[in-house]
C-alpha cells in the first residue's frame, strides 16, 4: 500500500488553464456615455437571440452594465434591435 | 430651470419627403413656440425597423436635442400622441455625460468609434 504514495495517478490529466482576467471596457477606455443609437456596438452585449448577456460573461462593472441595459432597452423601444429574435449574429 | 432633452421619433413610411418633412417642422415649431430652444436636429432618413410596427418595417426617424422646462415634456408627448403620422418615439433628459458626448460627436461629425 505504501509503495506507490509519493506518485499520485489520474484517470484524466488535471487541466491547468491560466484565467485571462476580465475587464469592464468602459472603464478602461474611459467611455462615460453608452449611445442606444448605435446597435452595432450594443450588439456586444447581446446573445443570438437578443437577450442582455449577464456581467459574469462580459465582466461589464456593475455601474455600467446598468446603463448597457437602459442603452439596450431604448434601443429595442425605438426599433433599432429587436426584441426577440434568432441568429442575430 | 431649463433641462436638456433628447427626443427621437419614427414617422411613418406612408407619407412623402416633404410631408415627412412638415411633419417634423410642426414638432420642432412647436416646441420653439413653447419656449424650449432647439440645441440640434438630425434626420437619419428612411431606416429599417427592427421589428414591424403597426404593420410597418420602415420609418423616417428624426431626432431633436433640445433645451426645455420639464412640465413642456408632458405637452409634446401628448402631441406625439394624436398625431397618427408619428408611430414611435422616445424622449429622455440627458445628463452631463450625454451632452458631453452628443457635444463631442457633433464636433467631430462622425459618430465616435470604440475599439475593442
Amino acid at each position: 500500500m505504501s509503495t506507490n504514495q509519493s506518485e499520485i495517478r489520474y484517470l484524466t490529466p488535471p487541466t491547468v488553464e491560466i484565467k485571462k482576467k476580465k475587464y469592464c471596457r468602459f472603464k478602461k477606455n474611459k467611455i462615460k456615455y453608452i449611445d442606444y443609437k448605435d446597435p452595432e456596438f450594443l450588439k456586444k452585449f447581446l446573445n443570438e437571440q437578443g437577450k442582455i448577456l449577464p456581467r459574469r460573461l462580459t465582466g461589464t462593472s456593475l455601474k455600467y452594465q446598468r446603463k448597457v441595459a437602459t442603452a439596450i432597452k431604448r434601443a429595442r423601444h425605438l426599433a433599432l434591435l429587436p426584441y426577440v429574435t434568432d441568429m442575430l449574429k | 430651470m431649463l433641462k436638456q432633452y433628447e427626443t427621437v421619433f419614427i414617422v411613418t413610411p406612408v407619407l412623402s419627403e416633404p410631408q415627412m418633412k412638415e411633419a417634423v417642422n410642426k414638432f420642432k415649431s412647436f416646441l420653439t413656440e413653447h419656449g424650449a430652444e432647439i440645441v440640434h436636429s438630425e434626420d437619419w432618413g428612411l431606416k429599417k425597423l427592427a421589428y414591424p410596427i403597426q404593420k410597418k418595417s420602415t420609418g423616417f426617424y428624426n431626432l431633436i436635442e433640445f433645451k426645455a422646462e420639464p412640465a413642456l415634456i408632458a405637452k409634446l408627448e401628448t402631441e406625439f400622441r394624436r398625431d397618427e403620422r408619428v408611430i414611435r418615439f422616445l424622449t429622455f433628459a440627458m445628463d452631463k455625460y450625454a451632452v458631453e458626448y452628443s457635444n463631442k460627436k457633433r464636433s467631430m461629425k462622425e459618430p465616435i468609434k470604440v475599439e475593442e
